[in-house]
């Protein structure tokens, strides 16, 4: 307990000290500065339109492991995890390989707010994939089954029976990687290039506040984004006992 | 449908993990072995590595014993404010390191942190050292281990302890005779996984530690500098080193997980 206060709960709540010593005139102060605002823009947008994808792909693939069997299908559920495993810096450098300057498909993206999309959609594939993944293994096939011999068309059954009990576990899954892309740092050093008002994400806005001697603008900022994550984890929790309740 | 299903998601992975890994590899042994031999005659890499390591290893020896104690303290025992030391425990998961490093500095720094000053005229640097790269890197791997261990011993009950201390075990045998070999796996799980974290760390690292070479210079850090001093076919092998140990861990945790279920 002593050590947990003093590795987590005593520096988290210097941050929050720090951002409200100068009350609120600091905090719309750092807000309003048009390049922070630019990066708060940038970084929200770009995580919801990664997490919007996510849901979508991420539920096709965990559907596809699990329902679906072909030669390789172990390798694709390793490949899966590569990302949560990898340095982010190295994922950075990875996706710079394709997508990069030197790119073998004429693909061009660093420096430009795709490479945002890629690098946050890189870092966050594992997360929808994992939650749904045992969702979908146990659901029994047998239901499916009972509604297609009772004449139901197969729109009707991901209608009506899969996804009703998906549902928390995509949203559980979305939650996350939302979360994650917020707060999303290493790999997009490389990748983006931080170019003010374009590439620039939150993340980088801190600690360049950081390297300028600002701390207090840094923690106002930080303090929104812990703000964000805790919100996430409260939400996570709530949907965490909504599920075991039912089941 | 099916097929389009399976052509989507493998299409999918393919584009966004498993074609830049390949090329990443392919550029490593552009020119044969020389290029990873080279690397491993640079001096900063050398320290880099061995700096790495000895961080990543003293972070999971700690979160290991840690997280084994919160696990134990929030599923066998009731106290106030269990709840909420259980969603602080998730904090360092969705939090951005950053933030985390930020937080360090302003409570340890020398000059005008919290207890920085104080620690340093004691002679302990905690900033632009070892124990503050060391104490970023237990932050964000903290939940890892918590969240293996606390599932598997809330389902095993504690039946097995409570037979155990009935006939005369004492706390320290009981654990170790009981406890643990039944969340062996899980915490092997825990430990892998804090492990490929604690290699990784990156933005967290990178405030704390002030990034100075063959000091406080990271594997990860190093890749970065490598690469924006143009020197990318260290960055790569670097790069790949990396890529390596990562997917080690992974097969490792493959290869335990069927083991767990089938217990």
């Amino acid at each position: 307990m002593i050590w947990f206060s003093i590795l987590v709960l005593i520096p988290l709540i210097a941050i929050v000290v720090t951002a409200s010593e100068n009350g609120w005139d600091q905090y719309v102060a750092t807000l309003q500065n048009p390049q922070t605002w630019a990066a708060i823009k940038l970084t929200v947008i770009q995580a919801f339109m990664v997490t919007l994808l996510n849901i979508v792909m991420g539920t096709v693939i965990a559907w596809v492991l699990v329902r679906d069997s072909f030669p390789g299908k172990s390798v694709l559920d390793v490949i899966i995890d590569v990302p949560f495993a990898l340095p982010t810096i190295v994922a950075g450098l990875v996706l710079l390989a394709l997508y990069g300057p030197n790119s073998p498909i004429g693909i061009h993206w660093a420096n430009t707010e795709h490479a945002v999309t890629l690098a946050l959609a890189f870092v966050t594939l594992p997360f929808v994939v994992r939650t749904v993944q045992p969702v979908l293994e146990e659901l029994e096939a047998d239901v499916e089954e009972a509604a297609a011999s009772l004449g139901a068309r197969r729109s009707t059954i991901i209608r009506r029976i899969v996804m009703p009990s998906l549902v928390p576990a995509i949203a559980a899954g979305a939650a996350l990687s939302f979360a994650r892309a917020i707060s999303e740092y290493g790999s997009l050093v490389l990748l983006s290039g931080n170019l003010p008002f374009r590439t620039e994400v939150v993340s980088v806005r801190v600690l360049s506040f950081i390297e300028n001697g600002n701390p207090a603008a840094a923690a106002a900022l930080a303090s929104v984004m812990l703000a964000i994550a805790l919100f996430v984890i409260v939400v996570l929790d709530i949907l965490q006992r909504r599920v075991s309740r039912r089941g | 449908m099916r097929w389009l299903l399976r052509l989507a998601a493998v299409g999918y992975v393919f584009f966004l993990v498993a074609w830049p890994l390949a090329l990443i590899v392919r550029q490593t042994f552009s020119n044969g072995l020389g290029n990873l031999l080279d690397t491993f005659q640079d001096p900063h890499v050398v320290n880099a590595l061995q700096l790495t390591v000895m961080v990543a290893f003293w972070a999971v020896v700690i979160n290991t014993v840690f997280g084994v104690t919160v696990s134990i303290l929030l599923v066998r025992y009731e106290f106030p404010g269990k709840r909420f030391l259980s969603a602080m425990i998730d904090v360092p998961l969705s939090v951005s390191p950053v933030v985390v490093g930020l937080a360090l500095l302003l409570v340890y720094n020398g000059r005008s942190g919290w207890f920085g000053p104080t620690l340093e005229e004691n002679g302990f640097q905690v900033i632009f050292d070892a124990p503050g790269m060391i104490m970023a890197t237990c932050f964000v791997a903290l939940p890892l281990v918590i969240r293996e261990v606390v599932p598997v011993l809330t389902e095993i009950g504690d039946d097995q302890e409570q037979a155990a201390r009935s006939l005369g075990a004492g706390a320290r045998q009981t654990f170790w005779r009981i406890t643990l070999p039944s969340i062996k796996w899980a915490l092997v799980y825990g430990v892998v996984l804090s492990l490929a974290r604690s290699l990784g760390e990156f933005g967290a690292v990178k405030i704390v530690s002030g990034n100075v070479t063959d000091r406080t210079q990271t594997a990860t850090l190093l890749v970065e500098a490598k690469y924006q001093n143009f020197e990318q076919g260290t960055a790569y092998a670097t790069s790949f080193l990396l890529i390596l140990v990562s997917i080690a861990c992974l097969i490792v945790v493959a290869v335990l997980r069927p083991k767990q279920g089938s217990r």
